[in-house]
């Protein structure tokens, strides 16, 4: 499903945060990568979310190798990932309701004749009334923030799913929650899982298997061995 | 001061701090009320640390803030918060809070350390601003003070002149913990103090908060950890929906015979190391609470009596069906 291969990536090139990190994830499989915070492991998902461009190294999706990110990455490799990140708060529009923030991903990909058909299959599954779906982010917590953002992460039905310390600022029950959802969609749809996290019980809880990011040691290979 | 908190158990000795019917509610726009904490009572005594446990938005950031006196000019405060058995946070006035509260009667180990120090000054730079301001050190004797300061909180001496962006969560966390012990508050808030650290700095970090309680420090820790919160705390309080539902001793709490309150219950089973099943639903509004028990339409014990009828806060807990452990289903189904 999902190849990186010798991934170099970060934001200065002298100086990258991700240096020769290699992973695989097949199709259906939940992995977990665990390592510290700071470590680089939020830009290997960034990259493996086509989010961000690599310095160096080749990522692979369903076969095809991937030569453009963000948006110049094909429609048919964007829609097959969904991501989901830390902060909701950073990566939802304030000015959207929660209906529109998951129904996003469908106007920009001109599906917006299903906007309300998925949104009210997608509402009950993450857990969100009728009532909430009509807020905007600062109106509702953390946790409703975040359950409508799995929801605009599941709207595309993506084929890989990719949650970065999904639940890190949540309690025990909300992790729980989503992480049921999560589940429970890999289970009726076959799709793969990246999870890039810092607790270990966690992602060994929920995953196939967990891989540990290298050690930090100067100047050697940190490689993920997938 | 008296509390409710068998005060005896540890001689007549004064908590640091008592809170009694502590209310906080917002006024907002439109009539509508927001009741963001209802009747919050507990102490904490020195040397004892005290783990306050519950969701985002189930009141305790705004329970902290109270202390604090920076809550926003919209909310309205009832009962009282002592400190040391002399001064009312609730009614202090501003510059008594200023000048003698925060930073030196309470230390606070924030929530966003990298945040919460001065991004454009070193780490030595605002530690010694810290010295001065604090504890009137001066001139040549502040380098050597700077130095006893990062080393309590284990900060190291080679990273003083650093910047906040150039330190890892964990330093960046220590420093922060250095600035909140430099006035030698008796007391020390704790604001999720974890928040996004990973498993092992989790533990160093509150391992190194204990160490400082262990000193005869009084802490409130603030956190939705509940891994944390079992590492450091002698006791915890649970939180729900504004109101605190349970306290108890943390060994009986996390280990047998567990939690009174099935809120408290489910939270536990929550953990990925335990049962990982969620709670159904979700926390009531604050601005909408139902009159009954606020945890009842999430409650698999809930009754007529529940929906109806408010529990109130008694023997440390707030339900109708545990006081006595008899009465109370989930004990029922473990003794089966
Ligand atoms: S009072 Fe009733 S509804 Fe509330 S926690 Fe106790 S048993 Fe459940």
């Amino acid at each position: 499903m999902l190849e990186l291969t010798r991934i170099t990536a970060g934001y200065d090139r002298r100086d990258p945060v991700v240096r020769e990190v290699s992973l695989h994830v097949a199709a259906g499989e939940a992995v977990g990568l665990l390592g510290p915070s700071g470590c680089g492991k939020s830009t290997l998902a960034k990259v493996a979310a086509l989010l961000h461009r690599p310095d160096a190294g080749t990522v692979t999706l369903d076969g095809t190798v991937v030569r453009g990110w963000r948006h110049r990455a094909p429609r048919e490799q964007r829609t097959a990932v969904g991501v989901v990140f830390q902060q909701p708060r950073l990566s939802a529009d304030p000015r959207l309701s929660l209906r529109e923030l998951i129904a996003q991903p469908l106007r920009s990909t001109g599906r917006r004749r299903d906007v309300p058909e998925r949104v009210a299959e997608l509402a009950p599954l993450v857990g969100l009334s009728e009532e909430l779906l009509e807020r905007r982010p600062h109106a509702v917590s953390d946790g409703q923030l975040q359950r409508a953002c799995l929801a605009r992460a599941l709207v595309l039905e993506p084929r890989l799913l990719i949650c970065d310390e999904m639940t890190a600022m949540l309690d025990a029950s909300t992790t729980a929650a989503l992480v049921a959802v999560v589940e429970r969609y890999r289970s009726e749809s076959g799709a793969a899982l990246l999870a890039v996290g810092h607790d270990r019980v966690l992602l060994e809880r929920w995953c196939d298997r967990t891989v540990r990011w290298g050690e930090r040691t100067a100047g050697s290979e940190r490689v993920a061995v997938g | 001061m008296t509390s409710d908190h068998d005060p005896a158990a540890e001689g007549a000795e004064v908590p640091v701090l008592a809170v009694e019917n502590l209310s906080v509610r917002f006024r907002m726009r439109g009539g509508r009320d927001i009741a963001a904490v209802t009747d919050a009572r507990f102490s904490v005594a020195p040397g004892e640390c005290l783990a306050l446990v519950g969701e985002s938005g189930c009141g305790k950031s705004v329970l902290a803030s109270a202390l604090l006196g920076l809550l926003p000019g919209n909310a309205e405060t009832t009962g009282s918060a002592v400190l040391g058995g002399d001064t009312d946070l609730l009614t202090a006035d501003e510059r008594t809070l200023a000048r003698t509260v925060r930073g030196r009667r309470i230390g606070l180990v924030p929530q966003s350390p990298a945040a919460h120090l001065t991004p454009v000054r070193t780490v030595r730079a605002q530690v010694e601003e810290s010295l001065r301001e604090l504890t009137g050190v001066r001139g040549s004797a502040l380098g050597k003070a700077a130095l006893v300061a990062a080393a309590r909180a284990a900060f190291p001496e080679g990273h003083l002149d650093r910047y906040p962006h150039e330190l890892s969560g964990g330093l960046a966390q220590r420093a922060a913990t250095a600035l909140a012990l430099i006035g030698d508050a008796p007391l020390l808030l704790a604001d999720e103090p974890t928040t996004g650290l990973d498993r092992d700095l989790v533990e160093r970090t509150v391992d190194e908060l204990r160490r400082h309680t262990d000193e005869g420090r009084a802490l409130l820790i603030i956190t939705h950890d509940l891994a944390a919160a079992e590492r450091i705390a002698d006791r915890v309080a649970v939180m729900y929906a504004g109101r605190i539902v349970e306290i108890a001793d943390a060994a009986p709490f996390f280990g047998a015979p567990g939690p009174r309150h099935p809120y408290a219950r489910g939270l536990l089973d929550a953990l990925p190391e335990r049962d990982f099943a969620p709670i159904p639903g979700m926390p009531p509004e604050l601005g909408a609470l139902p009159d009954g028990c606020a945890f009842a339409a999430r409650c698999a014990y809930a009754d007529a009596r529940c929906t109806d009828e408010r529990p109130a806060f008694a023997s440390d807990l707030a339900c109708h069906h545990a006081p006595t452990g008899r009465t109370h289903p989930l004990k029922e189904a473990a003794d089966a």
